[in-house]
């Protein structure tokens, strides 16, 4: 064994050919990971993060062009072929890819899929064993029942459990470096949580290096020795982890950084936002590549790309005035101040009517089967009785896992019929008893901005048409229109010349922002935001958030805000409402649930939310939610949570019964209304 | 598993009978049996025109819905199909041969389907390159050559391969040769008669299949399980027909039922050009003599056949994919 570093990548570049031209998606990268180690990459979408650990593997189409070297304890990857290659893989790296639903082969059951891993590697191993080694895989990561779900195929999982099948295969062989591609983004928080736990076990028992690759900061925060922060197709950072998070050298580290929404700080300082885009990487200036959007930039800058500069304690970084931000000369915040709010208009006016009141919604869905003669076999209960309110110039996020009904009951307000029960009142009007001229009108008052803003548009209108449209539905002449769709452009920051052009030609953060000028055409006076920053990347969701901010004080506007980051909703909420399986299950003012949350899912949803810091990360005692959201088909008793309650476990046997067999109503617990019968005995500490 | 294939089974069965009424009804409709007495000379008298007619179950004095009422109570009750016009059982004669096309149907179409995936996956594993674009230019020539046009030019390569071995190695009309004995040279005899329709058969599924499968395929390989496979220490080869092809198969199953029909067309035409009596000369010939017996036999013939194909592929399929086995 030589004293070479487990992994060492030297000056490696990708690029695709395409056409006459190259798309250079890596471009000369060197790093290390030691034995052991757990290196976190962070970048948006585009750097070239993924591709450069696919080179690694060995794993990137043939149409790549690899330059440079990969050693892996100082034996040289790079052009060995394909068999050889083979060996390694699984055996020496294994790697864990992001979306789990399409990275099992879904016509094989899971047990075969991890038992071929490991008879590719072991000849002698017996089906027999190999299958027996599986199970026990299986319960490593977590899987109830191996025995059993050894023998079912991957669509009988949920995504939590595919990516804990993924882990078994990656530890299978007792592999000495993991590399996890984005392993936790397809999931719900507090399953990427039980997920990053998974992963933790999975390297202490293997021993192994991990090199975790993600947009996210907070993942990488908790978990992370050292990062290595990369802009386009380059490292420009990297460091010990507390190094690159308290004294970031970079101004692109540095404005990451500020661009996040903290649940911890979030809702009192305004975000900083990155503005502009990664450049192409086709094209690529002369200059340092991220000049463009830099704000201390300087006339050296464009003429030459800045090397990764060695300063003190293992930290470097690629900027020409690093030097000046490392002596303190340079602050962070002159780099990037946080912008002034602007002026408030009138504070929320609780006297006021309320410009949506919901009122005992419910919407079940029969589950039916036979195709003929349909027979009721149960019932989906999507939103199970729940009271809401928003008041002009409020704004109400709504959080909770995916399939807990968030969706169903914006499209109930949206839909603005009668209810299967309670009943939805906008603008003082109750929608159950509406003519069609009412409800047209009433359309009007209530709109709605979508998650994805690619797919929300179409691409074959111009962005003038697309935000006229609205007004077309009611009528409105062409003048009139068009002065409308310039004043709408200017409202939510872009160019008037902009409305001749078509969606493909805008970056997500614009499109979202005509999204957002043609929810607002029609002059409404409450928005539904469902996710509207959640598929952007992260240096452009707060340009976004502040613009919403701002829209909300200038246009005292009110807003439904869909989210299931509990920061994005901390930063911009001024009442929540947390929703499980249907109902609400604490709900109050923004601050005082954050701050003192009562219900023990609250308590678990704040307590997974990684944190961008990675002092505060170490010092958290995590609140883990066991399995996933059950089935909505299932008959629960008593209390719908009960089943995976972290509070529910440590109470005694009569407290318990209660939890059983009495369904709690919502209650009014110091300033906040929280569903749990045993919040005065509830000793969790949550952050 | 089983349920669900018997319960296709039976949905297909109620398919076949209501395309073997239809069969008969429009048979009955557009064919006239009076037809063929009308040119002979001397032209039979009225009476006698009608009581040959009448013998066949097509006497138009009757209704129609009363005709196709007796001709389907044959079918359950006696399992009889109607006399053709030369006073055969129908039924008996599409016994004998349905057992002749199917010889070749059989043979034809399973041979094509294993070729054309073969050639498809091949195609797809080496897109654009020489090899995959020999494989497209030759199925597209395939597919635009109509398949009478591919079987005489078979005959013509195999007359001159005769003439230059000096002998009959090919043996290109008919079945067989009559009045061999030994099991052996009948055996032999009757795979060189089979040589040359089944490959213009084989030719026909291979160029369609190997489309469809190359498409398929693609589609797989960019797919992420095939990724992680490799990441498991699969080489590239291996993760692409260990996982891929087996995913890839999936669709191509509806689309062998489908595709079964142009299949049975083609197999028609190859019967009339090598002068096999098969099913297919049966359907052609009774049309152009007004057999309307015969006509909706050879219906029920390729319904069944139909439905037959179509239950394989569903079963093939839940099979091949276990998220729609239930």
């Amino acid at each position: 064994m030589t004293d070479a570093p487990l992994l060492e990548v030297r000056d490696l570049s990708v690029s695709f050919p395409q056409g006459a031209d190259e798309v250079r998606a890596v471009r000369g990268i060197s790093y290390t990971v030691d034995q052991g180690e757990f290196l976190g990459i962070v970048g948006e979408s585009g750097s070239g993060k993924s591709v450069s650990s696919m080179a690694i593997m060995g794993l990137l189409p043939r149409n790549a062009v690899v330059t440079g070297d990969v050693l892996l304890r100082g034996e040289s990857l790079l052009g060995r072929d394909d068999r050889e290659l083979s060996r390694l893989r699984g055996k020496e790296i294994a790697m864990i890819f992001q979306d789990p639903l399409s990275a099992l082969t879904p016509v094989y059951t899971v047990g075969d899929q991890i038992a071929e891993g490991l008879m590719l590697h072991d000849r002698a191993l017996s089906q027999q064993a190999a299958s027996v080694r599986a199970v026990e895989l299986l319960r490593v990561v977590g899987i109830p029942a191996p025995e059993r779900r050894v023998k079912a195929f991957p669509h009988e999982f949920s995504g939590g459990m595919r990516q804990r099948v993924m882990i078994a295969i990656a530890i299978a062989n007792d592999p000495d470096l993991i590399i996890a591609d984005e392993p936790t983004t397809a999931l719900d928080v507090t399953i990427q949580a039980q997920i990053l736990e998974v992963l933790q076990q999975a390297k202490e028992m293997t021993g192994a290096a991990v090199v975790l690759i993600t947009h996210d900061l907070g993942v990488v925060a908790g978990n992370a020795d050292r990062i290595a922060v990369m802009y386009a197709g380059r490292l420009v950072e990297t460091g010990s982890v507390d190094d690159v998070f308290s004294r970031p050298e970079m101004p692109y580290t540095i404005g990451l950084l500020r661009s996040v929404p903290n649940l911890v700080t979030a809702g009192r300082t305004r975000l900083v936002p990155l503005e502009g885009r990664p450049p192409s990487l086709s094209d690529l200036p002369p200059g340092c590549p991220f000049e463009p959007r830099c704000p201390i930039s300087v006339p050296e800058c464009t003429t030459a790309e800045p090397p990764l500069l060695v300063l003190g304690g293992g930290h470097s970084a690629a900027c020409i005035r690093a030097p000046e931000i490392e002596s303190g000369a340079l602050q962070a915040s002159d780099v990037f101040p946080r912008p002034e709010p602007v002026s408030l208009g009138s504070e929320i006016g609780s006297e006021q009517e309320p410009v949506l009141t919901i009122e005992g919604l419910v919407r079940h869905f029969p589950l039916t089967t036979g195709m003929v003669f349909k027979k009721q076999i149960g019932t989906v209960k999507a939103v199970d009785g729940i009271d809401l309110q928003v008041r002009a110039g409020e704004v109400l996020g709504l959080v909770g896992e995916s399939g807990c009904g968030k969706s169903t009951t914006i499209l109930e307000v949206l839909e603005m019929t009668r209810p299967q029960a309670g009943s939805i009142r906008i603008a003082g009007r109750d929608v159950a008893d509406l003519s069609r001229s009412d409800r047209l009108s009433l359309r009007k008052d209530v709109q709605i901005v979508f998650q994805d803003p690619m797919a929300a548009l179409d691409p074959r209108l111009t962005v003038g048409d697309i935000i006229g449209e609205p007004l077309t539905v009611h009528g409105d002449s062409k003048m009139e229109r068009r002065r409308r769709v310039a004043e709408l452009l200017d409202l939510v920051g872009l160019e008037h010349s902009m409305s001749s052009r078509y969606p493909h030609e805008f970056s997500g953060g614009q499109r979202q922002r005509i999204g957002i000028a043609r929810a607002l055409a029609t002059n409404p006076r409450l928005l539904v935001l469902d996710e509207p920053v959640s598929a952007l990347d992260v240096s452009i969701q707060a340009g976004v958030m502040n613009l919403l901010e701002d829209l909300k004080a200038r246009l005292r506007l009110s807003y439904l805000f869909v989210a299931h980051d509990l920061a994005v909703v901390r930063q911009i909420a001024d009442t929540v409402a947390v929703m499980y399986l249907g109902r609400i299950v604490e709900t109050g003012d923004v601050g005082e649930v954050f701050a003192r949350p009562h219900h023990p899912y609250t308590q678990a949803l704040m307590s997974a939310v990684p944190i961008p810091d990675p002092e505060a990360e170490r010092s958290r005692e995590r609140i883990l939610l066991d399995g996933d959201l059950p089935s909505p088909t299932d008959e629960i008793s008593g209390c719908n949570f009960h089943g995976r309650c972290p509070l529910y476990k440590i109470l005694d046997p009569s407290r318990q019964q209660q939890c059983v067999t009495e369904d709690p109503r919502l209650r009014m617990i110091d300033t906040t209304s929280a569903a749990c019968h045993h919040v005065e005995q509830n000793t969790l500490q949550p952050l | 598993m089983i349920l669900y294939g018997v319960r296709r089974f039976i949905n297909y069965l109620v398919l076949t009978l209501l395309a073997t009424v239809v069969g008969y009804v429009l048979a009955s409709l557009v064919l006239n049996p009076a037809a063929r007495f009308y040119g002979r000379n001397p032209r039979p008298s009225d009476a006698a025109i009608e009581s040959s007619l009448r013998r066949l179950g097509v006497d138009p004095h009757k209704p129609l819905l009363e005709r196709t009422w007796d001709w389907m109570s044959g079918i359950f009750l006696h399992g009889t199909f109607g006399l053709e016009n030369n006073l055969d059982p129908v039924g008996h004669d599409m016994l004998v041969r349905s057992g002749v096309s199917l010889q070749l149907l059989l043979i034809g179409s399973v041979l094509g389907a294993v070729l054309g995936v073969t050639l498809g996956v091949w195609g797809a594993v080496r897109q654009y390159q020489l090899s995959d674009q020999v494989v497209t230019y030759a199925s597209y020539v395939v597919l635009s050559t109509p398949v009478f046009v591919i079987g005489v030019l078979l005959m013509i390569l195999a007359t001159s391969f005769n003439g230059w071995a000096g002998q009959q190695v090919i043996q290109f009309t008919g079945q067989y040769t009559p009045g061999l004995s030994g099991t052996w040279n009948v055996l032999a005899d009757r795979l060189s008669h089979l040589l040359l329709p089944t490959i213009a058969l084989a030719a026909l599924g291979a160029a369609e299949y190997s489309r469809y499968q190359r498409n398929a395929m693609l589609d797989v390989l960019s797919a992420d399980y095939i990724r992680t496979a490799r990441s498991k220490g699969r080489t590239r080869n291996s993760a692409m027909i260990r996982h891929g092809v087996r995913v890839a198969l999936i669709p191509m199953s509806t689309y062998f039922a489908y595709s079964f029909g142009t299949l049975i067309a083609g197999s028609t035409f190859l019967e009339l050009i090598f002068s096999w009596h098969g099913m297919g000369e049966l359907a052609l010939t009774s049309i152009t003599q007004n057999d309307v017996n015969a006509t909706a036999g050879s219906v029920f013939y390729l319904s069944i056949l139909v439905l037959i194909s179509s239950t394989l592929a569903e079963v093939l399929y839940a099979a091949l994919d276990p998220r729609v086995r239930i």
